[in-house]
């Protein structure tokens, strides 16, 4: 019991990993249909930038709350920024161009983001320093930390957060307009160059974010993180229905459950047959199943068929 | 349409015969001087960058320390070149890099870091006569191979997970033990192979889980082990894993003795983990640095070089490369056909160990060490096994 | 690139063209080896094989229209079967004349079975099952070796058999014609043979009924199961097809390298196919052709190149060679995407379209945000 408890919450803990990362993403498809691949390396800028301002300022006489929170601003304005120039660089001169070149480009901008990473940060695996007390508290016989409810937390906050913006917001209201029909929404007076940087940078803002959280956890910061990463979240976004932002949310929780009991029990009901070894093929098949029955993912609307 | 098509291949042709490189000069330069060329590869991008490129660091090493130092092979003067090479850990990339070195002339080649890029590689340097000690590869295949152009100075996963599973169980005491391993080739062999020791020994394998080389998240599987309460735990991988793997350990409350094997004894394992490292193991084969003549002062010249500690496998780089040259002065020529002879008979003392092969290329004897993390610093506790080391 | 096309406007032209190719196809591997180095002709090899894949992969992507991030399985399968029949693994040692069908067959299969529960899904829901399914067949392949060892896991399968043709075995130089032919050039004439075969089976299909089908449901799926295309039947087609190009290039690779492990299959190896396909010019053999070239040469290229070049302009070496050459690439890609982004020779007929219609291509950009109820 005390074993299903903690699994449960390693799940859920990973899980709003996995939203933090996915609502990034489902915030530019939800606007523009497009996947943007670099998001993984965005959060890993976000992490690393993070690092270097929680190096500098360690040595200082700064409160640890105060060092943090300028590390977060340093990490989310150059997120912004690298968003941003993202959009402007590679995807916005594509917008009619064929619907995979943007991937390529998104491919590139990966690449071109990691080796720099690798050139100004070095090959190595760098310590992110644990500047608040990280106290674990027990809930039932099952163990929990400061950190990790933090990114339950912060998670949940995000994704209401998003929601009001989109529902109760001019620039909200601007941003389905641009979803909903580009044309018609410029005809009305929105400036669809404008929203459309605006939820890159707000997309960028999060992987800042979300890039902290996760160093927080794990202690530790890479150059090569992003991908993985990215890749879980897209599938994540995916499986709650891409452009979503509950559907981010359920998706990454759902998949971090999924990994967290699929490794933990299929070992044990399979005979050992299939362990944990198969941690990623149950979350895949997971996701064929439910595509195979909503094609658009579990909160995802049916999108009209194009005739 | 097809004109068309012609014209843009050939121009496509041409471009990257421009692009590309310059052919490599001829191997041996004029004079008495007898430029010997000594290839590396390893990974120099991508997640196991760091380690790729502590090991051409400790190849240059060797090869400026010999340069400095003079060597003559034959009579003549030799002076060393490195031609270094990205490997990428990938099979494919591997057996092109392995061509070019061929292409390029190289004396001999350290390498390649990984088992799976070594066992493809060595086939080609095998069919064009090249000697190839890999410092690192320890999978038992890469020398399984029935190639005279293959060694290594390392253990293999065999030698080294005998000896882990054997001091788990005798000294450690370890009656249940749970292993995790990272489904590489590396992690999965000396899982297998500790695993098999530590049966044979009586132990209990409680638990047998697994994660991937790129993950950061273990909560599940040690949440899982700490069910079956075992007393040690084993974990078949490198220290990026290791990392947050031993952090969550402790944050779980898992009461097990945490060991791993070559994968783990890296110092920025300690800097990284923290306190949470205090108390765990790892193995390294070979003898200590600071036990070996010039090991402490390579150890020292190293991080003064590239400001830097050693990583993992510099060392054993530095053998490589001075077994290679040893063997070359023994035959009096830079040449693989002439030395390789030489180099199985070779016995050379290195600063990880006394380096001789066996009729495979495999280090014979090798001794590993056993390590323990003693007020946040590797402590060598026991070195099993191998030649006996010359004491000083 | 219709033969009769070639054939029709300027006869002689069009034939001298086709002898220069072909001479130029027959020479390359010694020209490379003079040239560059025996090691440009095994990067000439492996770029023949990744144009047999993209060619693939462009059936599923470039004519049926059908975004697939999982090629790379296909690839696996075909050169597992290889490695397992042909190799001390199992003790067989089967010919290649049977083994190359036998992968391409099973890849066929695995094609179809992945293409069964997506026939219904679109875009970029396609993609991440397709991506997943990938991921299923490396990990399965990764794993298989116990409790009953069949993949032999992690380690990977070595030693497999040189491919052999009766007794002319591809793995050691022979002497024929007077001159010495190593195994790099004998398995370049053996690549480019299937090579060949592969380019003229996408030309011939391009222009079949199937074809034409593919297309349609790339450009209107709704309109063309309304034209009586059966448009379950067809998609499933795509992927075998495709899937079957790539058990053809897995084995081969099998046999080449002698050596296969699943960090050969990786989605690395998938996103490289699909950029080959994208950049080179979606649904036009031509531009596969040269995005297979393009992609396979220019790392290795810029691996020569970008120390030198470096040294030459900033006289020191600022950016170690690695980095800058995987900077590079990532420059390429978006430098030449943005160029052209319908690829650097796109077909004719998209490129029309492209033209034609700037506004059908914002249509399909049209998605509704759906956090608006």
């Amino acid at each position: 019991m005390e074993i299903l408890l903690q699994q449960i919450i390693n799940g859920l803990v990973q899980g709003s990993v996995y939203a933090l990362v996915a609502l990034g993403y489902t915030m530019v498809y939800g606007i523009l249909g497009l996947i943007n691949f670099a998001h993984g390396e965005v959060v890993m800028v976000g992490a690393m930038v993070a690092l270097v301002v929680i190096k500098a300022l360690l040595a200082s006489a700064l409160s640890p709350v105060l060092v943090l929170l300028l590390s977060l601003l340093a990490a989310v304005s150059v997120c912004m920024a690298l968003g941003y120039g993202i959009e402007r660089i590679a995807y916005r001169p594509l917008r009619h161009a064929p619907r995979l070149a943007p991937l390529i480009t998104a491919i590139g901008v990966s690449i071109v983001l990691q080796t720099l990473a690798m050139i100004i940060w070095g090959r190595e695996y760098h310590a992110f320093p644990q500047l608040l007390p990280n106290v674990a508290h027990s809930l039932g016989g099952a163990v929990i930390n400061e950190v990790q409810i933090a990114i339950v937390l912060v998670a949940v906050l995000v994704m209401l957060a998003l929601l009001l913006l989109v529902h109760r917001t001019r620039l909200g209201r601007a941003m389905r307009a641009v979803a909903e029909n580009p044309a018609a929404a410029a005809l009305m007076g929105v400036n669809i160059n404008g929203v459309i940087s605006t939820t890159f940078m707000l997309g960028s803002a999060l992987a800042a974010l979300a890039g902290i959280m996760v160093s927080a956890n794990y202690g530790i910061v890479h150059y090569y993180m992003g991908f993985m990463l990215g890749l879980k979240a897209f599938t994540a976004a995916v499986l709650g229905g891409i452009g979503n932002l509950r559907g981010a949310m359920l998706g990454g929780v759902m998949l971090g459950l999924i990994e967290s009991l699929g490794a933990g029990y299929s070992g044990e009901l399979t005979g050992g047959v299939f362990g944990s070894n198969y941690q990623d093929v149950f979350a895949f098949i997971v996701l064929i199943a439910v595509l195979i029955f909503r094609p658009s993912g579990l909160l995802g609307e049916r999108v009209a068929e194009r005739a | 349409m097809l004109r068309n098509s012609s014209t843009l291949l050939l121009s496509a042709l041409l471009a990257s015969t421009l692009l590309a490189c310059s052919k490599s000069e001829a191997p041996h330069a004029a004079g008495d001087e007898l430029v010997v060329k000594i290839g590396a590869a390893a990974p120099l991008t991508g997640p196991q960058a760091h380690i790729g490129k502590d090991n051409e660091n400790g190849t240059r090493m060797a090869i400026e320390d010999a340069n400095a130092k003079g060597v003559t092979i034959g009579g003549r003067r030799a002076r060393f070149e490195l031609l270094s090479e990205d490997d990428q850990t990938d099979p494919k990339t591997a057996t092109i890099v392995a061509q070019k070195l061929v292409d390029a002339k190289v004396n001999g080649v350290i390498g390649h870091l990984n088992s799976g890029t070594s066992i493809p590689a060595a086939r080609i340097y095998n069919d064009n006569g090249i000697a190839q000690i890999s410092p690192s590869a320890t999978a038992v295949a890469y020398t399984a191979q029935g190639y005279k152009t293959a060694f290594r100075v390392m253990a293999n996963d065999g030698q080294q997970g005998r000896v882990l599973g054997e001091f788990a169980v005798k000294k450690l005491q370890a009656k249940s033990i749970a292993v995790i391993d990272d489904r590489t080739a590396y992690g999965q062999g000396v899982a297998d192979e500790f695993i098999k020791a530590a049966q044979a020994r009586g132990a209990q394998i409680v638990a047998h889980e697994y994660t991937t080389d790129k993950a950061v998240d273990f909560t599940a599987v040690l949440t899982s082990i700490k069910g079956k309460k075992p007393d040690l735990l084993f974990y078949g991988g490198m220290d990026p894993q290791g990392v947050p793997l031993v952090k969550q350990l402790k944050a779980l409350g898992l009461n097990a003795k945490f060991m791993m094997g070559d994968g783990g004894y890296t110092p920025k394992l300690i800097e990284l983990a923290g306190a949470a490292a205090e108390g765990m193991y790892a193995s390294l084969p070979g003898v200590p640095l600071d036990q070996m003549p010039g090991g402490r002062d390579f150890a020292q010249r190293y991080e003064a070089k590239f400001k830097q500690p050693i990583q993992l496998y510099a060392p054993y780089c530095y053998d490589a490369v001075n077994v290679m040259i040893d063997a070359m002065q023994k035959a009096g020529s830079a040449e693989s056909a002439k030395y390789l002879p030489e180099l199985a008979r070779i016995s050379h003392d290195g600063v990880t160990a006394k380096i001789t092969f066996d009729d495979k290329g495999d280090l014979k004897g090798g001794a590993i060490t056993l390590y323990q993390v003693q007020q946040g610093k590797w402590h060598a506790i026991e070195t099993v096994g191998g030649a006996p080391a010359a004491q000083h | 690139m219709n033969i009769r096309e070639i054939m029709r406007p300027n006869k002689r032209n069009a034939w001298l063209a086709f002898a220069a190719l072909a001479l130029l196809l027959l020479v390359l591997p010694f020209a490379t080896d003079a040239l560059l180095g025996r090691g440009w002709v095994r990067i000439v090899d492996f770029a023949l094989l990744y144009i047999m894949l993209a060619l693939g992969l462009n059936i599923v992507v470039g004519y049926a229209g059908l975004l697939d991030l999982g090629y790379v399985a296909f690839f696996a399968v075909g050169a597992y079967t290889y490695a397992l029949l042909s190799s001390p693994q199992f003790g067989l040692h089967l010919p290649f004349w049977i083994v190359l069908p036998i992968g391409a067959l099973l890849a066929c299969v695995f094609g179809a079975l992945l293409g069964a529960p997506t026939l219904k899904l679109r875009g970029d829901y396609l993609a991440i099952v397709t991506l997943g399914f990938g991921e299923i067949i490396r990990i399965f392949l990764n794993n298989l070796n116990a409790p009953i060892n069949i993949t032999n896991g992690p380690q990977g399968i070595s030693q497999i058999d040189a491919i052999r043709i009766a007794e002319f075995s591809f793995g050691r130089s022979h002497e024929l014609f007077g001159l010495t032919l190593p195994s790099v050039h004998l398995y370049y004439y053996l690549f480019l043979a299937l090579t060949l075969l592969v380019v003229f089976v996408s030309l011939r299909l391009q222009d079949s009924r199937i074809g034409r089908a593919w297309m349609a449901i790339r450009e209107d799926e709704v309109a063309a199961a309304a034209m009586g295309i059966n448009t379950r039947n067809i998609k499933l087609l795509a992927f075998a097809m495709g899937a079957t190009f790539g058990g053809v290039a897995g084995g081969l690779f099998a046999g080449f390298q002698g050596f296969v492990s699943p960090e050969s299959f990786s989605l690395m190896e998938s996103i490289m196919i699909l950029c080959m396909v994208v950049l080179g010019g979606m649904g036009n053999i031509g531009g596969v052709v040269l995005g297979g070239v393009l992609l396979v040469v220019l790392p290795e290229a810029l691996r020569n190149g970008a120390g030198p070049a470096q040294q030459a302009l900033f006289g020191n070496t600022l950016i170690d060679p690695e980095s800058l050459r995987m900077l590079l690439f990532g420059v390429a890609l978006i430098v030449v995407m943005l160029w052209r982004p319908a690829g650097l020779w796109p077909s004719s007929q998209r490129q029309r379209e492209l033209e034609a219609q700037d506004g059908a291509a914002q249509q399909e950009q049209d998605t509704v945000y759906d956090a608006s109820k």
